[in-house]
Formats: structure tokens, sequence, C-alpha cells
């Protein structure tokens, strides 16, 4: 069990910045929200899974909507603890821990706001160790188990609680809602027994998450090796280094998508073209795809190493462009069915990072 | 003579003032150091360059200043502010002053409230405005003595009707005098930054009630009857008297004015700047005559707000950055001499290797302390330092340029002498004259201007219709501000898809601004 200290939730921050790979929306609110509940309810408890029961019950929590709303109408506390007793009730169990859905932009922070409030732990695990930008985007859909029952809640105490034959078709159905309710709504869903998620969630994500932002601060200040410190604890390397010299942008059916191009600092005849839908999603360096999901694109400013989100993104900024695998975990059957490039739209097979066929 | 007017800019060190004609000619420039009160200073400079003119020919003057952000910065005269924010439901995981510095916080946030109110993106109500408790919370106010309220609602960009009925239902409880600040003049999407800017507004109010009132004391003094208007911080102005209610919008005027002034001095609209000082260099890069503006969220003395500010690289590098050879190779900066390389430098008498002394050896610093005291710095040293230095300028340029074609660069502050006269990917360097002056003469050329930010369907209406009706109402706004109606142009038009959102939204950001009305 770790007691989270301010400076742990600054580099879970920074850590989501990075693994929200360009979307996830803004970790920004969240942090203040996880503040003002330890301010109000105490500080929150990071548990293991060996630590818990195992037959106790876990929720996962989470705003679910568009990053621009929720940066307006800010959550309240109520949707998000609305969802998750709700679906208690509704199961006819108390969860002994929340658990985050995604660690990887905002919703690596939820959890934390409401465990506070709940004195419940916060779970040391998530589903996809990135953002993803669908709910079935899970380990847990490859492992079979069902998003459903879910609850999505607002913050006047509209509650829907409802089940789906399927977990893409709780992604659709929880879209219809949350249009519905503002687009600025909590969900908690993928109820699963202490036993289930040590067996099939990304187990020490939060963790990594907090290790990342560590690194990240120290790289920011400028520590000598901090970089290559980094790379060395994900796995990661720096694939490109270029100036943006092209980016393009639209949305079409909910999604923003865009293209991003680079031209290389040391060698212009070298480019690196990103795609984008919410998140960043391929790149291809001269037309040949170098990295692809679920392995994770994330971009640095080449002079500072802020995280910058698809957001951000302008012509003329220098970047570091890094590639990290995806989480191990990630490595079973139906992978890229659900969350390879072809899931995406993208006609390209799924390469290991650098463009190796896998 | 007719149309005159006067720019002046009142900065952390100096005083800058310039005279121009109605067709911006530079007529009289004046520097002085600041004074302890700034309005000396004001009225010093404004009686040098008012010498042997004729008063009656000067119709405007413009100023820039400091003193609001000097004010957040030293936290001194700021006022105490009730904070109401109408959301409720919504929003109470995070109430108004998160994350102040202790010390701010301590200073400006007075009572604070959440009621019901507010929008959901789409215009429809969150809640029903909650009546009773804007009246309790105006008591509250009043009972605590506030100096001023700011008042913010979700989705005020896009619906500020509940923000116009909590200020009237304030009105009857504070009555008339006490100032009410609200969200959707001040700031754009994000309602913690825009409530933030807002309490930071409210929280000026008295500052900027001194400085309108300096500001009018020191023309009334020398006889002018003029329009006075204060520069903003995105490179237009407004009018002294709206000044008094928008304080926050003078913060960064000071930088955005330099680069302006420096661009029109120039004699261009697209160009990149740079100045360079004693110990670094800043660029910046103008389009269509205004700076581009940077895309992330400026903090201002500590707090998080939605304000833009001009995108600008800096980099160790100025007449006084420190050059050390060792062996073969060479290193410069980021250590300086700053200001003491009229004495330190080597061509000085002083006994520190600096860029300076390398410009005056390769000759582009002519006149500046005693050439023969580097004639025998090796050449090799000076070549290695120059070849630095231009490669830090062209990578400067590139990485503030919009687009991947040449642009003119336009070189201005004291260490400007080691901009060389050819760059790569530059098409000329221009070194205007009266550059010392860049930003009074910024303030005495800036226009008024007007501005949407709003989110927008492109499915319901169609791309262009929303374009254009955003179009309009920033060229409306301009003319509202004083813009001449027939020079009205839009300066930017930016559209940002949003991730999640129906029917192809989008967030459309337009500015348009004119000269004034003669």
């Amino acid at each position: 069990m770790r007691l989270l200290t301010d400076e742990d939730i600054e580099h879970l921050t920074l850590g989501a910045t990075l693994l929200g790979t360009g979307g996830g929306g803004d970790p920004y609110v969240a942090r203040l929200m996880v503040h003002q509940a330890v301010e109000d309810f105490g500080r929150v408890r990071l548990v293991d899974v060996a630590e818990l029961p195992s037959n106790g019950l876990v929720l996962t929590v989470a705003m679910i909507g568009a990053p621009t709303v929720v940066i307006e109408k800010i959550p309240s506390g109520p949707e998000l603890i609305g969802a998750i007793t709700a679906l208690a009730e509704h199961i006819g169990r108390e969860p002994v821990a929340v658990m985050p859905i995604e660690v990887g932009g905002l919703n690596t922070l939820m959890p934390l706001a409401v465990a506070a409030e709940l004195g419940l732990p916060v779970v040391d695990a998530d589903g996809m160790r990135r953002a993803f930008p669908q709910l079935e985007m899970t380990v847990f859909t490859l492992a079979g188990i069902p998003a459903s029952p879910i609850c999505i809640a607002d913050e006047k105490g509209n509650q829907i609680v409802f089940s789906a034959t399927d977990n893409s078709t709780a992604e659709r159905l929880v879209r219809g809602s949350v249009v519905t309710l503002g687009m600025s709504t909590a969900i908690s869903s993928y109820a699963m027994s202490v036993e289930e998620v040590a067996a099939h969630a990304i187990n020490g994500s939060v963790t990594y998450c907090m290790e990342i932002g560590r690194r990240l601060a120290r790289i920011q200040s400028g520590a000598a090796g901090a970089f290559e410190d980094l790379l060395e604890f994900t796995g990661g390397r720096r694939l490109f280094a270029g100036k943006v010299i092209d980016l393009v942008r639209e949305t079409t059916a909910g999604f923003a998508r865009g293209t991003l191009v680079l031209e290389h600092l040391d060698d212009p005849q070298r480019t690196l073209r990103v795609e984008i839908q919410n998140e960043l999603l391929v790149a291809f360096e001269d037309g040949r795809p170098v990295i692809t999901p679920p392995d994770l694109i994330c971009i640095l400013d080449h002079e500072n190493a802020q995280t910058l989100t698809t957001e951000t993104l302008a012509y003329g900024q220098r970047l570091d462009v890094l590639a990290l695998p995806c989480a191990p975990e990630w490595q079973q059957p139906g992978l890229l069915e659900l969350v390879g490039p072809r899931a995406f739209g993208y006609e390209v097979d799924y390469v290991q990072i650098g463009g190796v066929e896998a | 003579m007719s149309g005159l007017r006067i720019g002046i800019d009142v900065g952390g060190t100096n005083t800058d003032a310039v005279l121009v004609d109605d067709s911006d000619a530079v007529l009289a420039a004046v520097k002085t150091p600041t004074t302890p009160d700034p309005f000396d200073g004001v009225q010093s400079v404004i009686s040098q360059l008012l010498d042997g003119v004729d008063k009656a020919s000067v119709s405007q003057a413009m100023l820039g200043t400091t003193h609001p952000a000097n004010a957040i910065i030293e936290r001194r005269g700021l006022g105490s502010v009730g904070v109401l924010r109408a959301a409720a439901p919504s929003s109470l995981a995070v109430r108004p002053g998160a994350s102040w510095p202790a010390d701010l916080h301590a200073n400006v946030i007075g009572p604070s409230a959440i009621v019901g109110g507010g929008f959901e993106f789409d215009g429809t109500e969150i809640a029903r405005l909650d009546d009773d408790a804007i009246k309790a919370f105006g008591a509250e106010c009043v009972a605590q003595n506030v100096s001023a309220i700011a008042v913010a609602s979700a989705f005020a960009p896009i619906n500020n009707e509940h923000e116009l009925r909590a200020v009237e239902l304030l009105r009857a409880e504070v009555g008339p005098d006490l100032p009410i600040s609200m969200s959707h003049q001040v700031g754009s999407i994000g309602l913690l930054q825009r409530e933030n800017a807002t309490v930071l507004n409210a929280s000026l109010l008295g500052v900027a009630r001194g400085v309108v009132e300096g500001f009018r004391a020191a023309l009334a003094s020398h006889g002018l009857d003029v329009d006075a208007y204060l520069a903003q911080n995105d490179g237009t102005l407004m009018a002294a008297e709206e000044a008094l209610d928008f304080p926050i919008m003078t913060l960064g005027s000071g930088l955005t004015n330099s680069m302006r002034g420096a661009c029109a001095l120039a004699g261009l609209t697209d160009a990149v700047v740079v100045d360079v000082g004693g110990t670094s260099a800043d660029t910046g890069i103008l389009v269509g005559g205004f700076p581009r503006e940077s895309g992330a969220d400026v903090e201002i003395g500590g707090v998080r707000t939605n304000f833009r500010m001009p995108d600008l690289v800096s980099i160790g590098l100025g007449g006084g950055s420190i050059v050390r050879p060792a062996g073969g190779s060479l290193s410069v900066g980021p250590e300086s001499v700053g200001y003491r390389v009229t004495s330190e430098a080597l061509v000085t008498g002083g006994r520190t290797l600096t860029l300076s002394d390398v410009s005056v050896a390769a000759g582009r610093l002519v006149g500046f302390g005693d050439a023969s005291l580097v004639a025998d710095l090796d050449p090799a040293v000076v070549k290695a330092a120059l070849e630095w230095v231009d490669a830090q300028f062209v990578q400067m340029a590139d990485r503030i340029k919009a687009s991947g074609s040449k642009l003119p660069l336009i070189a201005v502050g004291g260490g400007s002498h080691l901009v060389p006269d050819t760059l790569a990917g530059v098409s000329e360097v221009v070194r205007p004259s009266h550059h010392a002056v860049a930003n009074a003469f910024g303030a005495s050329i800036a226009e008024a201007s007007g501005s949407v930010d709003r989110i927008y369907r492109f499915e319901a209406r169609g791309r262009e219709t929303c374009i254009d009706e955003a179009k309009q109402i920033a060229v409306d706004g301009a003319i509202r501000a004083g813009a001449d109606p027939t020079r009205v142009r839009i300066s930017s038009v930016s559209e940002i898809p949003l991730s999640y959102l129906p029917g192809r939204s989008c967030r459309v950001q337009v500015k348009a601004a004119g000269p004034l009305l003669a």
C-alpha cells in the first residue's frame, strides 16, 4: 500500500500526459479535482491487487464525453460517486477498490478523486495503459470480460444502468447517452472480481505512469541522462526529431482526424507522417509504417520536453517523436482486430516499433 | 498640422515616447528611465515630445504599461474579490481559486460561491439560475466589504444570459458602484482559466483607475485634449474608459508593442523580429501585422489563465555573452556580463571576451570601444564565434517561422549588430531607424479590434455560414471599438475541430482589426 503524496500526483499527471498519446483529455482539471478531494477527504491509497480480498468487487470509473466540454463543464464529484454507487447497487455488492479504465489522459486521475471521497483504495492496474478513444478497446475485452453492466451518470442525478450484448455495442449505447447528458458524464463499468483483475488487467500501470512522470520531470529540469533513463524504463525509442512542415485537421463522425508531417532536423530528405484520430495513431516514415497501434506515439517539444496534445500542435514546432511499446498484456489473440491499425481504418499491418514486420 | 498621435510605453527600465503624424512618420522620439511614480516619467516624456509642437494638433494618445502586470507579480494594490460561479450542479469538484499561490489567494480571493446556473455545450441550461443564492452571495460580499465581484458561468462564451442576469441580481444587493467583472467579456473556452482571468481582472480595477487617472492627469497637465487609449496584449487598443473595466487585457502589451513597432518601423507586416539584448535574444513572428500567439495557457503570477501571449523563442545570446575559446573548440554564453558590457568587454578596457568584442573584431559593430584592443584576437576564434552566432539566428528564425517560405528578418535591440546581413532562410535583414523606441511606436500605431471565440456545429448550417457569421461578429466588434469601418480587415481565423462532439463541431476564433477613425 502506498499513500500518494502531492509529488506522486504531480508525477502521475505528467506521466498521464505522455500516455495520453496526444489525446485523452488534459489531466490538469483532474489534478485540481484530486487536490480538492484530498483536501476534503484525505489522502489516497494505491494498492497492489494482491493486497485485496480475492473475491472482492472492483469497479472502474472514468469521465466520458468530450475533452473540450470537460474543461468548461467541470466535473462535480456526485456524477462519479453516483455512477459507481448506482452500479454497485445494481450488482448488489460494495466495491473493495476502484480502478482506472485507462492510464493515459485525464481518466488516469479521476478514480483518485472518487477513491478519496469513498475512502476506497485505487488498485494499481487498468485496461489500456495508454489512451484509446473507445470503451471496448481494453485488454478486458480480449479476455472476454464484459463492460456491462454499465452506469452512466451526470451531475444532476440522472443515471442510466444498462447492459449490452457485447463491448462494442456498449460503446455505441454509451455515446448516445453521453451526448444527451451533455458530453461530460461519469461512467462506471467493467465490474470484476479482484481475482479477475489479477489475471486480466494491466497490473502496475499506475506506478508505471508515475515512474514515467518522475523521469519526465527530470528531463524537463535538464538532468543528465534523464532521457536515456526514460527510454530504458519504457523500452521505448526516440524515433524521429523533426520540424512540423504540414498539419491538416478535420472532423468526421465525431473524431478529430488529422495528419502531421515532420521533416527530420538533421536530414531534410527524411519525413515522418503521423495520422491522428483523437490520439496519435500511426506513424509512417517515407511511406513505410514505423509505429502502429496499440504501440504508443508520444510527442515532446524538442527544446523543453513538454508533452504536446494534438490540439496544441502547430506549424514550425520542433518535436521529438517517441515510440513506446504497448503493455505486454495486449499481446493475446484478437489484439489486432480490436486495436490494430485496421481497427482504425488504416490499411497497413501491425509492425514492431521501427518498422520490422511482426 | 493635425492628427498627431503620442505613443508612450512605460517599461520596467525605460519610459519611451514617440510623436507620430497621420502617415505614421516619427516626428520626435524620447527615452527616459522609468520613475518611481511612473507618471512623473510620463509627464517628462510628454513635455520633451511637445517642445515646439502645437498642442491642438495632437488628437490621440496611446499608453502601454506594465503597471497591472507588476501589481500582480508584486501583490501590490490588488483588491479583494467575491467570486460567483453559476454552474452548479456541475463543477463542484474544483472550487474557485484552486491551485492559486497561497499569498495571492489570501490577497485576492474573498467569499466565493458556486450556484445553480450555466449552460451545456449546446446552449441549453445546466440548471435554472439560482436567484436566491445569488442575492445571498451579494449580501455576503457587502458584509465582507469586497472591492469587486467576478462572475463566471459554464459555457458563457456560448451563452452569456446567466452572467448578465446574475449581475442584475447582484446590483440590487450591492448597489450601483461596486464593480463586477463578467467572464464572457474576459476570456474564452475553459471555465477555470477564464474564471481565474476574471478574478485577476476584478482585483486590478483599483490599479486600473490609478493608471487611467494618472495618464489623463499627465495629458491634462500639458493642456492636451485628446482621446486616450491603452494598449492590449494582442496589439490593439482600448479606450481609457474601457481600460477601467478590463485592466487584465493590458498584460503583456509591452512585448507585443515592441514587435509590432519594429515591424511597422521597417514598413512590413509579415516578418520575423529578433530583439537582441545584452544577455538574450527573443524572436517572434508577425503575420498580417500581429504577433503569432502561443498555443499554451499563460500563467500570470502563478495563476493559469487562457490568455494568449506572443509566441517567442528565446536563447542566451546577447552583446554581453561570454566567449570561451577552449583549444580547437569554443563555447558561448549563456553567461553574460549583461549591461556591464560597457566596462567589462575587452574593447572597453575590460577583461572579458564577449560577443561584442567578436563583433567589433569582425567589423559588424563599429564605434563601440577601442577596436585596437581586439586587434590581436585569434581570427579562428572570431570566425568560430560568429559561425555559432549565425547558426543560432538561422535556427531561431527557422523555429519561429509559420511556413517554409522566406521572410524578412527585423533586427532590433542593443545587441542587434550581431545579426549578420544575410541569413539562410531569410529574404533580407532589415534594421529600422528609431528601433530604440519600438515599444512606444508600437503603441502609437495600434488599432481597434474585435474578436470572437465560439463553438460552431458545421453540420447544421454549413462551414461557410458559420465562419462568415464569426467574421461579421469580429468586424462589428472592431467598429464598436472605434475602428474605421472602411478599413477593418480580418486579421486571423483559426478553426480547431473538437473530438467526440456531434455535428462536426469546431472551435472558431476570428479577430478583426482596423485603424482608429481619425
